[in-house]
């Protein structure tokens, strides 16, 4: 097989996409780098900092950009697909400028939509003026300042875990796995930022499966004086002094609990993407109860679809963080190869 | 607070309410303590909108608040409720307009429980036919008479001759509006905006031209809660929901209450009274309390009806301050007057009289 005759096409230039389709050109395929947005980068364009190591998301955005910055890769901005189908031995895509494009292979690494927080009423997200994203927060901490709407700086932050994850209410059973880690990250920059802020986390359970995750837990508790509080929140509402009110039960001590808060902060959960959603639709990609892409097995073909020559990478298929991201991205080129082989020969 | 987010949320929930040819169910509480109510929203439907509202004679209590007592059980109300759906096919009816909350919540638990659950629709269909050789038909729209109002607001707000406008500052009316639990919380779509934005009060009082008041506590129970007030012993922990309620409130400087449940006015009025008894507070400015209206009153009186027609006079807490600041004339002579003259008795120690 010669990898210079071999097309693929990436959907997605988030992390998985662009690093799946670095990895891809290294071994000198001709790879079309497709993504709706006018920018590259995803949803990590949008983040300051990043766990476990606070590294800077910019650092991620610069080598991913670094990855793509090849010959053979074709990167086709603000195009979306309409759809995607398999032709004899190859795949024809068309996309929304009109173009087919035609490819031997293709990844599809769409990546997930934050959970709109709007959707859990209760809490009054897009209402409320306080009540803002783990999203909003950290494009208030890449300005450099947290304020609430009249531009005071807040005292007392919540911070609400869960947020459309392992939620029965929002169709959502599953755990968004990066919530926790999150919403501890935060909180310890929000204190750093406002070191006389009180900061209460409220959370179903602590999630912290990543490497050096449950250090960063311990270390928001003993250095930053973060407050856990488990329970759910039940509703936010505002009063005559926009003060936020919460009302949660707090189940460890067993009682309800009303608190002023001024501001808090959401952590909207992951989902499946909307253009992922649709190219599931126009190809026949099977999708999980969860919604995301269905791996054709979840411990030996995590990259590979229910169409042969179709592969996946990143979180278009779980919830999963930036580290094994690029891994999978990675993973989902030796896929490639095996089946480029297979249909050489 | 942002408006535009409160409109994204009612958007989602949009609900079909019939135009014409209502089979109208009454109140068990309402007819007994706020009877102005239903007789407005009979005349105002049939002899202002001209539309077909059809009652019949047979039609009794749906047993709702047994059934919150456990007094009776599911079976027996849901062939309780077959029976009135029964009642509108006899009659050639296909749109139910129900004018309780209570009664609003049991109809909408009950088609859903059949929805879900068919087999429990067939054993109801049996129980009725057992017991009465009677066959229903499951009602084609099913609205709460609030819904109704909702949907006729601007028409209202056309030919009103009063705006929730305070005549003496020339500034809207500070409006509190109070959902009955029953009514959405738990079949949001059942309700106009959902439950925890409703929008079925808040948008007449938008109409009526009034500002509608969102304070902490807007989503609390009144009080009432069934258990909470129908168990003697509880009855400490029903006035104290209603403190928390009102003492949210208060900052806000309500001009009045709107109540879509039977309950929910009944509380809200009554336990002023006792709250004002028991250690002297009253919740409205002025040392005075707050008027409680249902929707039919406040439409009734934005049409210009009498406000002794309406039944005003026979809530706690009186409503002369409400009425001087909307600018509506009224006889204190008649107020506890029959319409052929005769003087009825005054009751004693009612509250801003």
């Amino acid at each position: 097989m010669h990898s210079m005759d071999k097309s693929i096409i990436v959907i997605g230039a988030g992390t998985a996409g662009m690093e799946a389709a670095g990895q891809l050109a290294k071994e000198g395929f001709n790879v079309t780098l497709v993504e709706k947005e006018q920018d590259t980068g995803g949803h990590v364009k949008s983040w300051f900092h990043l766990f476990p190591d606070r590294r800077d998301s910019k650092e991620v955005l610069a080598y991913l950009n670094t990855q793509i910055c090849r010959e053979n890769i074709t990167l086709l901005t603000g195009t979306t697909v309409n759809n995607l189908e398999k032709k004899h031995d190859s795949f024809v895509m068309n996309t929304s400028d009109g173009n087919e494009l035609k490819a031997d292979a293709v990844v599809v690494t769409t990546g997930f939509d934050l959970f709109r927080s709007e959707r859990k009423e209760e809490y009054g997200y897009g209402i409320y003026d306080n009540v803002i994203t783990s999203a909003d927060l950290e494009t208030m901490f890449r300005k450099g300042e947290v304020k609430r709407a009249n531009g005071e700086i807040p005292e007392k932050i919540g911070i609400v875990h869960c947020v459309g994850s392992r939620d029965e209410k929002s169709g959502n059973l599953y755990c968004s796995k990066l919530c926790c880690v999150t919403a501890v990250k935060q909180a310890i920059e929000l204190k750093e930022m406002i070191p006389a802020a009180k900061i209460f986390c409220f959370y179903m359970d602590i999630r912290m499966g990543g490497a050096l995750y449950e250090e960063m837990y311990r270390e928001a508790q003993e250095n930053y004086e973060i407050n856990f509080i488990r329970g759910k929140v039940s509703e936010i509402s505002e009063d005559i002094n926009n003060k936020l009110i919460a009302k949660v039960e707090d189940t460890l001590v067993g009682r309800p609990l009303k608190i002023g808060l001024d501001m808090m902060v959401l952590m909207a959960g992951m989902e499946m993407s909307e253009t992922g959603r649709k190219i599931a639709l126009s190809s026949g990609l099977k999708t999980g109860d969860n919604r995301f892409f269905s791996p054709a097995d979840h411990h030996f073909g995590s990259n590979k679809s229910n169409l042969s020559g179709v592969f996946y990478a990143g979180t278009c298929t779980a919830p999963m963080n930036i580290t094994d991201t690029i891994s999978h991205a990675r993973a989902v080129v030796s896929d490639v190869i095996d089946y480029l082989k297979g249909k050489s020969n | 607070m942002k408006e535009t987010g409160k409109r994204k949320i009612w958007s989602d929930y949009q609900k079909e309410i019939a135009d014409d040819h209502f089979f109208y169910v009454r109140s068990c509480i309402r007819q007994s303590f706020f009877p102005g109510s239903e007789t407005f929203f009979l005349d105002f439907m049939r002899n202002v909108l001209g539309k077909d509202v059809y009652e019949n004679p047979s039609h009794t209590t749906c047993t709702g608040i047994g059934y919150h007592s456990d007094i009776v059980p599911f079976q027996t109300i849901m062939t309780v409720v077959a029976r009135h759906f029964a009642l509108m096919k006899e009659s050639g009816y296909k749109n139910i307009a129900i004018s309780c909350v209570t009664s609003f919540g049991i109809y909408t638990e009950i088609l859903e429980t059949w929805k879900h659950f068919p087999e429990e629709l067939e054993k109801t269909r049996e129980y009725l036919y057992k017991a009465t050789g009677r066959v229903f038909d499951i009602p084609e729209n099913m609205a709460h008479t609030s819904d109704i109002i909702f949907k006729f607001r601007s028409e209202i707000a056309e030919k009103g001759k009063f705006r929730l406008i305070n005549k003496l500052t020339g500034k809207p009316l500070n409006v509190v509006e109070h959902i009955g639990c029953h009514y959405a919380k738990m079949f949001p779509k059942s309700g106009v905006g959902g439950a925890e934005f409703p929008n079925v009060l808040g948008g007449m009082v938008e109409s009526w031209g009034g500002n509608v008041v969102d304070y902490p506590e807007r989503r609390h129970c009144c009080g009432f809660g069934f258990r909470q007030y129908l168990v003697q012993a509880n009855r400490g922990y029903s006035l104290s929901n209603t403190v928390k309620k009102f003492s949210s409130m208060k900052p806000y400087k309500p001009d009045f209450i709107l109540t879509n449940c039977p309950g929910c006015n009944m509380f809200m009025d009554k336990w002023q009274y006792t709250m004002k008894e028991m250690d002297g507070t009253v919740y409205g400015e002025n040392g005075e309390s707050i008027p409680v209206l249902t929707y039919e009153e406040l439409a009734g009186l934005v049409m210009g009806y009498n406000p002794w027609d309406l039944g005003l006079q026979y809530h706690m807490v009186q409503s002369e301050p409400l009425l001087k600041k909307l600018g509506i004339e009224y006889d204190p002579d008649d107020k506890f007057r029959t319409k052929d003259g005769r003087q009825m008795p005054v009751p004693k120690n009612l509250i801003n009289a």
